[in-house]
């Protein structure tokens, strides 16, 4: 550690929020010159609640920050952005229209008499791109032809123009590859030397353990632990940050493996799904794993008839019978059932109710000749927010304002009030805090328990190797491999995951692959 | 799950939302619209009337039936720029059904509503078909309807007489067949929105398309129904129109589209789709007209007039937008 390090840059002290409740209490804190922060602790434990305090998104109830031996009450968020306070946020800040250079001077754009100088802009631009690694991107390169890690690593170098001496990082590694995330640990190592004070917000423990030196855990708004990180390991961490203990295993309850209820033969679409075949039986939690872009995304929503298959089919049942489905509706009709990706974007009707929400595909069973029965409506939600164990303020309350779990679990919700019998879930606990992860796992088994077929797609191979049955290996668009629970190791699965990638130009423009394990 | 006492998820006030556009709004709505009637009966001694009141009633029904169809198109987040043109459409063949073939009054108006209907669907099928947005397909309706308007009556105002007078004649308290069957249709139309499935889909399309259709419900025979309605209610309004001018006339409804538009969105219901209510459109509708003739009876010139009434509308569209972005702040 530099010199620096005991050089205090922020200090907060006794920092609180609260909105209709308090969401974060008293928190006490310093950042210091050449120190990276590692700052954790489960969804709604108020991380990014406190980042936005410091960097000027929110002011503050309660509490006071010291900046640089000043009082600092940034107004917002430009205000602490000139002082030198940045934070780089989880959700995409770039004109996808703009090229790279456009999108990172955007705010000072180099120009003579108004007119933009695309000559020094292109050499600031090289510059600042150089110092994330992203030296091989044309500086004239539409934002939005990049891929979504180069994206990030642009959103990063953008924040790095000008001063600055605290920067807070918000899950940067979400969406990138890990390639992309050695460079970016390298470049935070970089600007730890220089003497930036760095808060890293991340729950993948072994990333913070990889570039943090110390980390703050907070649960609910108030701060657990303010240590050296090497004084602990995961499970620790993982401890302190739900406050109980995680077991290596979990129950799934006794079940019978029935026989095939989905077969999944010769799935093709483009080069993204190729020739992919599968079955799996009653009361099987079958997992798909396989790195971002292997395709099984894009499986899914070929069997769901989401998008259109180029050749193969699925048949369902016992015997299998061949079915033809060529929409989500057919899907449904036949007993499908697909919990998305993108909660927001493609699973929820965010600004609509609860009830809404889990009503939305079970009207027929609330309704009368078109009619909706309100008081059935009602007591439908009211039973699945119950079985859900989804907190809310009951069925009225907008989707919109609950927590990440619980949104998923109105999803989930909806479709168990119809009775499908073959279940897809992708990603399913993906940006759902601890807890309500096991919540979700402890629903999967009890499916699986009903006799239903699972199949679970997860970016967390430990996930899928805690509850899943089989696990089938995507690899560029080709299932490589299927392991029972009893032959996998984590090797022999990322080795698989790695496989499709390697004859072809692997590196080639962000097909570089990636696991979380 | 542990509960965890400073979560501020859990406690949040409960919001209703979709159809209800809360007390708060209809309250806005009805104080507006008192306001603009206690500043005109101020300004001019004639507005506070049994007249004014009673021409109001009449000339109302066309536009209350066009917004309430207009309402559904903007809560499944289109437009329909051709309801003006499908109006004129309407009323040219109800004079050719009735002075060309001889038809009597009953198939004729049929006719009408069903070839307003027809253009509203082809409107619909070609946005849902093609993927368009409604804005361009429906100003390619919009010119192809008042041209075969043109070409029914050969560009000329088709005298039909008193067929149907009897739609606009007050039968008591200077109120019309023509304004309580509007009546009939608001009251109708929002008990669809907010009672019955289909108007649940509508939300649900207007709010997230792919979330509905991932919910195992195909949205493109909805989304054509609603510009099927908005057709059908175009023609129900011409036959509005007809009755009063006793005549068809194929430039009628020229414009119309915008003050429609401007109606809803002045009731409030969401331009980005998702939110709306025909009780609020109503509200719209009545300040709309009331300013209109409020300001005819001040004597304020049609400039001063269309100034005003386009100011009251830019007004709507920002508290609109301001609405939307609370909803979305929210999430």
């Amino acid at each position: 550690m530099s010199a620096s390090a005991q050089h205090v840059v922020l200090a907060a002290s006794g920092l609180g929020k609260t909105y209709a409740q308090p969401v974060l209490g008293e928190v006490s804190l310093t950042l210091r010159a050449g120190e990276v922060l590692a700052l954790t602790g489960e969804n709604g434990a108020g991380k990014s609640t406190l980042s936005k305090l410091i960097s000027g998104l929110e002011t503050p109830t309660t509490g006071h920050m010291q900046y640089r031996g000043q009082p600092y009450a940034p107004a917002s968020r430009s205000d602490a952005e000139r002082l030198g306070v940045r934070m780089v946020m989880q959700e995409l800040n770039l004109l996808p229209t703009l090229t790279v250079a456009e999108n990172l001077f955007l705010d000072n754009l180099p120009s003579r008499f108004g007119w933009v100088n695309h000559k020094r802009l292109r050499q600031l631009a090289s510059a600042a791109m150089a110092q994330v690694g992203l030296d091989a991107i044309d500086p004239d390169t539409p934002v939005g032809e990049l891929g979504i890690g180069h994206q990030q690593m642009v959103e990063i170098a953008r924040n790095l123009i000008g001063d600055c001496h605290v920067l807070i990082l918000d899950e940067p590694t979400a969406m990138l590859t890990a390639r992309e995330v050695e460079l970016l640990f390298t470049q935070i190592e970089r600007l730890r030397q220089r003497g930036v004070a760095i808060v890293y917000i991340s729950h993948r423990l072994e990333e913070l353990q990889q570039v943090a030196q110390r980390i703050v855990v907070l649960r609910d708004g108030k701060l657990v632990c303010d240590e050296p990180i090497q004084r602990y390991t995961s499970d620790q961490l993982v401890n302190l940050m739900v406050g109980r203990e995680l077991g290596e295993h979990i129950d799934l309850g006794q079940r019978q493996l029935g026989a095939p209820l989905l077969q999944v033969n010769n799935l093709s679409r483009g080069d993204k799904v190729r020739d992919v075949s599968f079955e799996v039986r009653a009361g099987e939690i079958f997992g798909i794993s396989g790195l971002i872009g292997a395709g099984r995304t894009e499986l899914l929503r070929l069997i769901y008839g989401a998008d259109a298959a180029d050749s193969g089919s699925v048949a369902l049942g016992q015997p299998p019978q061949r079915v033809s489905i060529d929409s989500p509706k057919a899907a449904v009709k036949a007993g499908i059932a697909l919990i998305t990706e993108d909660r927001k974007g493609e699973g929820l009707l965010l600004t609509q109710s609860i009830s809404a929400n889990i009503a939305l595909g079970n009207l027929g069973a609330v309704s009368t000749a078109g009619v909706l029965n309100a008081d059935a409506e009602r007591a439908l939600a009211e039973r699945q927010i119950q079985a859900m164990r989804i907190r809310s303020a009951g069925p009225h309350q907008v989707v919109g304002e609950l927590s990440g779990g619980n949104q998923q679990k109105v999803v989930i919700g909806r479709w168990l009030e119809r009775d499908c019998q073959v279940l897809l879930f992708d990603e399913p606990t993906r940006g759902i805090d601890v807890g309500a992860k096991f919540d979700i796992y402890g629903l999967l088994a009890a499916l699986a328990r009903q006799g239903k077929a699972l199949v679970v797609v997860s970016s967390d191979l430990r996930e899928l190797m805690l509850i899943c049955d089989r696990i089938a290996v995507l690899s560029a668009g080709r299932l490589i491999d299927t392991f029972q629970r009893e032959h996998w190791s984590q090797d022999q699965l990322l080795a698989a995951a790695f496989a499709g990638y390697q004859k072809r130009d692997a590196m080639l423009h962000n097909a570089a692959p990636r696991m979380d394990a | 799950m542990k509960t965890t006492p400073l979560d501020n998820q859990g406690a949040a006030p409960a919001r209703r939302s979709g159809t209800y556009l809360g007390l708060g709004t209809y309250l806005g709505l009805a104080g507006a619209l008192l306001a603009m009637i206690v500043l005109f009966s101020f300004l001019s001694s004639h507005f506070w009337s049994y007249n004014t009141f009673s021409t109001l009633a009449n000339q109302i029904p066309d536009l209350m039936v066009l917004a309430v169809g207009m309402t559904f198109v903007l809560i499944i987040g289109g437009i329909d720029l051709s309801v003006g043109s499908v109006l004129a459409l309407a009323a040219s063949t109800v004079s050719v059904a009735i002075l060309g073939w001889g038809w009597g009054m009953v198939p004729a108006a049929l006719l009408g509503m069903a070839v307003a209907a027809l253009a509203g669907s082809v409107t619909g099928a070609v946005t849902v078909a093609w993927r368009i947005p409604s804005f361009i397909v429906s100003l390619g309706v919009l010119e192809m309807a008042r041209g075969l308007a043109y070409q029914l009556t050969d560009s000329r105002t088709a005298y039909i007489g008193d067929t149907y007078a009897w739609f606009s004649n007050p039968v008591a308290f200077g109120i019309s067949p023509s304004f309580i069957i509007a009546l009939l249709v608001i009251v109708l139309a929002q008990l669809i929105l907010t009672r019955t499935v289909f108007g649940r889909y509508l939300i649900g399309i207007g709010t997230n398309e792919e979330a509905v259709r991932l919910a195992g419900i195909d949205p493109r025979p909805y989304k054509v129904l609603v510009f099927a309605l908005m057709g059908l209610l175009a023609g129900l309004a011409a036959l509005f129109q007809v009755s009063r001018l006793e005549a068809a006339d194929p430039n009628a409804g020229s414009g119309l589209e915008l003050q429609v538009i401007a109606a809803v969105v002045i009731g409030g219901t969401s331009l980005m789709g998702g939110r709306g209510s025909v009780i609020s459109t109503f509200f719209g509708v009545l300040i709309i007209s009331v300013l209109a003739a409020g300001l005819a009876q001040i004597g304020a010139s049609e400039p001063t007039k269309r100034i005003i009434t386009g100011a009251v509308i830019v007004i709507a569209v920002v508290l609109d937008t301001y609405r939307s972005r609370r909803a979305a702040r929210r999430t």
